[in-house]
């Protein structure tokens, strides 16, 4: 059944079409206006954004993953998200979702590019491997091709995920096959990282619709991640932050300490050095975080973060340590390197967290000498 | 001459799956099913700390997404010894039949659905009628004129809209659909109920293991310390939630999932007699122990196998011996030291990847030669398939009361006979009743978790063995589970407090290797032999087979290199493909 666009409607015509309400669409344009961090004053061009603005395609492309940010992306929990962002986005193709298989879905796939050449959002999750053509193939045809192809005409790039924003598990040491992010290939696009292993649903659907809706990127910091919602650590929005400041640790699981909630920082937390939403917004419509559930941060939208570890062993290298940081305040030299070793830029609140830091660097040193054997 | 036509990308999976299948006289004679993506996980885990390696091996899968976690941390507390709290296997146990009942929704209406169903026939349902059928097999609320009416006007609207989104290019009037335009209705309205219903359940992974997906884990135990009288760990408040979570799931499985799935089912009885495997072989690991996990008996999903259909007897299963479970790559892209002939059991398994395939891009693989990423497992020597028509069969054959109870409830439903469920159908039947039975179990786990809890036992974790130094020098392991798509398992080899070698044999390579040396094909492959296709061109046909396994990709391939260097050897310049 062979359909050709008729007219492009607004959002606002889209949501009624579906039955929806004014109400509801009101509701909609409220959250996502907070989410995108602006005053609820703010709301009114919003809906006039979303009221006034087009449609826009979206082609969604699938290398080395595992479809957890596909799935965390269809956990989106606000009222209309859920069904907006699948709707309001024309979603034309993605392997997760979509009911045609092989060459329909490719056909289907071409003929949106051609028809919404310089226009499409391109989604990319997963990384690319840049060894051998044969690692990644789909259709016959290699990840690096594919990436190729669906880039030229995208007007940018959302890189969904720790993979296709940092090269995530599988480029971690000795990435086996020689995987890469989208901005290792893609050189002359915008390119906004959404990391997280997964992200956050409502983070990832927020960046959508902030681009549908003002049709520009959001503000980014200096590693091109929107500043809204990777802005913060984990560890300054953290609600367990007051035990970190008042030097009360769980050290060992189910121990009285981790009953009380005390700070998880002895038993290997990455809050300290990870820029994420995590403390703020919580996950899967703030019901809890990993923290919040009793275990420690593993950093996952981090750069590099897989080789950071052991996950067990506490940080050794925590820049901005008891105060308020932010990524760019901090900048390149901690992230995705905490486990360096040879720099320390802690600046600890009290000379005890001094000492926990200098005991736990020989440590740090070890266990990297340990990986890389 | 047989037309050979190729379906790449499968879609509504995970990960990457081609299928090249030759059709002679509108039926499948022969079939090749390859993975096309590798990513080397088990060569990522070597010389990491055991207890962070479920973390690496969980993104193994994000759909399944919990459970190469569970089955990591098992494999390190087998080698450890590590005997985790009864709250923590209760808890496990819940993540894992939530997973499980959500992952079989989602495949259900999200994956499998638009096989079946035609979302273009809504437009010719009539409301009231649709209505009439829902109340006649349901009391699940939604179900007025009214509501299904406003559904309609929805895809009406949708449809008219011109931007058919991922409905492009479906299977839309294919001669093969064969619903009703009110059971299309029903379906579609239930498509969009489920997938708001789908984000709740998980819910209960966010409370136990902070996030969904890839909620944390812990070797020895939970880290989800339960306190009911001081705030930071597990209180009522959080308890009550997992509780209403659970009984919405119940409710919503008994009310939408299986009077759809028996509704729709009426109308494709003739896929009773479709897509069975050709030579009758189910395998479960089992899990879900209602007493400690190294105790087999205790288990809600039994052990066993069963052999070339023989629904009478079920045989024992042992994941530790060497002779029995072992993977060949005779067509795969690895190599193994000894030649390509000879099988090797996981805990000597490795896999020097050598690439031999086409140079993408490519129209068609050699399939005489090596043609998949996929290791090919066998269980002393014999193909198996594994997944819910596995575990609800060896269930079914040990006369366990609640499996009789709810196959012979849909055998008498659909008016078929047992043999039926060896099929395309039986396989997308077993998952639902499976749903039926997770959901009455995720209940029972709770109220043991709060009556231990009642009776002063609040331990979730183990942690004498947490500390290396009271490790051994060397200690070997193997953790297994039940996955939504089937047996799983994970090898480990300790050496001096770090992964000396790790292996997992997952689901889908069991379902979808390739050919092993006797020539004997894999489930997928098997399955899809004699299934009709009547327009090649749109083998909506082959999709429902393929889809009733709910493959899972990813999950299918990764690379191990034993020796760390012949990852470097791989020849750049000759092949490379798939």
């Amino acid at each position: 059944m062979k359909k050709t666009l008729k007219k492009e409607d607004t959002y606002y015509e889209n949501i009624i079409k579906k039955g929806y309400s004014r109400r509801d669409f009101m509701k909609f344009a409220t959250v996502m206006t907070a989410f995108m961090g602006y005053e609820s004053s703010m709301v009114s061009q919003v809906v006039n954004a979303l009221e006034t603005k087009k449609r826009i395609p979206v082609i969604w492309e699938h290398f080395q993953e595992c479809t957890g940010c596909s799935e965390s992306f269809i956990r989106s929990d606000h009222p209309l998200v859920a069904d907006l962002i699948l709707d309001t986005i024309s979603l034309d193709y993605t392997d997760t979702l979509m009911a045609a298989s092989g060459h329909n879905a490719e056909e289907a796939k071409q003929e949106s590019m051609k028809e919404n050449y310089g226009k499409y959002i391109l989604i990319v999750e997963g990384a690319i491997p840049t060894k051998n053509e044969g690692y990644c193939t789909i259709a016959g045809r290699s990840a690096v091709e594919v990436l190729k192809e669906s880039a030229a005409g995208a007007a940018a790039i959302l890189a969904f995920g720790s993979c296709s924003s940092w090269g995530g598990v599988q480029a971690a040491h000795p990435n086996p096959t020689g995987s890469v992010p989208v901005d290792a290939i893609i050189k002359n696009k915008p390119i906004i990282r959404v990391p997280g292993c997964p992200p956050i649903s409502e983070v990832m659907a927020g960046v959508v619709v902030h681009y549908a809706t003002f049709g520009t990127l959001p503000d980014l910091d200096s590693m091109n991640r929107p500043k809204q919602f990777y802005g913060k650590r984990v560890h300054d929005s953290c609600y367990r932050r007051p035990n970190f400041d008042a030097g009360l640790f769980a050290e060992t699981y189910d121990s009285e300490e981790a009953k009380k909630g005390y700070c998880l920082y002895k038993a290997g937390c990455r809050g300290p050095v990870t820029y994420n939403a995590c403390g703020t917004m919580e996950w899967n419509n703030g019901v809890s975080f990993p923290i919040k559930s009793g275990y420690p941060c593993i950093g996952c939208s981090e750069n590099n973060f897989w080789d950071n570890g052991p996950f067990t062993e506490r940080l050794t290298n925590v820049p901005g340590m008891g105060i308020e940081a932010t990524a760019d305040k901090v900048g390149k030299i901690v992230l995705g390197t905490a486990v360096a070793g040879a720099a320390v830029h802690a600046v600890a609140t009290n000379i005890a967290k001094r000492k926990e830091i200098r005991d736990a660097e020989k440590r740090g040193e070890q266990n990297e000498q340990n990986i890389k054997a | 001459m047989a037309n050979r036509i190729v379906i790449d990308p499968i879609t509504r999976i995970e990960g990457h799956l081609r299928v090249e299948a030759e059709i002679k006289d509108g039926k499948v004679v022969n079939a090749y099913c390859s993975s096309t993506m590798i990513r080397g996980m088990e060569k990522i885990v070597e010389n990491r700390d055991p207890r962070d390696v479920w973390a690496f091996v969980q993104r193994t899968c994000g759909v399944c997404t919990t459970v190469h976690a569970i089955a990591s941390i098992r494999s390190v507390e087998d080698a450890l010894g590590i005997v985790i709290p009864p709250n923590a296997e209760l808890a496990r146990n819940i993540i894992t039949t939530s997973q499980a009942m959500q992952d079989h929704v989602i495949h259900f209406y999200h994956l499998h659905a638009l096989d079946w169903v035609d979302i273009t026939q809504v437009l010719n349902a009539d409301p009231k009628a649709t209505s009439e059928l829902a109340q006649s097999i349901s009391k699940w609320h939604n179900s007025s004129p009214g509501y299904f009416s406003d559904v309609k006007t929805r895809i009406k609207k949708f449809v008219d809209s011109g931007q058919l989104g991922i409905f492009a290019k479906g299977y839309w009037g294919h001669s093969a659909m064969k619903l009703p335009a009110e059971v299309n209705l029903l379906a579609v309205a239930h498509y969009l109920e489920a997938l708001e219903w789908q984000k709740e359940i998980i819910k209960i992974h966010t409370i136990l293991g902070g996030k969904n997906p890839h909620p944390h884990f812990l070797v020895g135990g939970m880290a989800s310390a339960i306190n009911v009288s001081d705030a930071g760990g597990l209180n009522i408040e959080r308890l009550a939630y997992v509780s209403k979570l659970l009984k919405d799931a119940h409710k919503f499985i008994n009310e939408v999932y299986i009077p759809d799935l028996l509704a729709i089912a009426s109308f494709y009885k003739d896929w009773g007699a479709i897509g069975g495997n050709k030579f009758n072989n189910y395998l479960s690991y089992g899990d879900l122990p209602t007493g400690n996990y190294g105790d087999i008996d205790t288990y809600k999903w039994p052990q066993g196998v069963i052999l070339n259909g023989d629904l009478t007897k079920v045989h024992p299963v042992d994941l530790e011996n060497t002779n029995e479970i072992q993977e060949f790559i005779n067509k795969s892209w690895y190599d193994y030291p000894d030649g390509k002939e000879k099988g090797l059991h996981p805990w000597e398994g490795e896999t020097n990847i050598n690439y031999t395939g086409p140079k993408p891009p490519f129209n068609h693989l050699d399939v005489d030669k090596e043609y998949s990423f996929i290791k090919t497992p066998r269980w002393q020597g014999k193909p198996m398939e594994v997944g819910p028509l596995s575990r609800m069969l060896i269930g079914y054959v040990k006369g366990i009361p609640e499996y009789k109870e709810v196959v012979d409830y849909a055998l008498t439903t659909l008016d078929v006979p047992v043999g039926a469920l060896l099929s395309t159908l039986g396989r997308t039947a077993a998952r639902g009743l499976e749903s039926k039975l997770l959901a009455d179990w995720g209940l029972e786990f709770f109220d043991q978790l709060i009556n231990n809890i009642k009776n002063g036992d609040t331990r979730m974790a183990s942690t004498e063995k947490w500390d290396p130094s009271t490790w051994p020098a060397e200690a070997k392991g193997v953790g297994y589970m039940e996955a939504p798509r089937g047996g799983l398992a994970h090898w480990i080899k300790i050496k001096d407090t770090k992964t000396e070698k790790y292996q997992m044999v997952v689901p889908t390579t069991w379902n979808a290797g390739p050919r092993d040396p006797k020539g004997q094909m894999s489930a997928y492959e098997s399955a899809l032999i004699d299934t009709p296709v009547a327009d090649p061109d749109n083998p909506v046909e082959i999709l429902r087979t393929i889809h009733s396994f709910d493959p899972c990709l990813a999950c299918a391939v990764h690379l191990y290199d034993e020796q760390g260097k012949n990852i470097s050897q791989v020849n750049i310049g000759g092949a490379c493909s798939i």
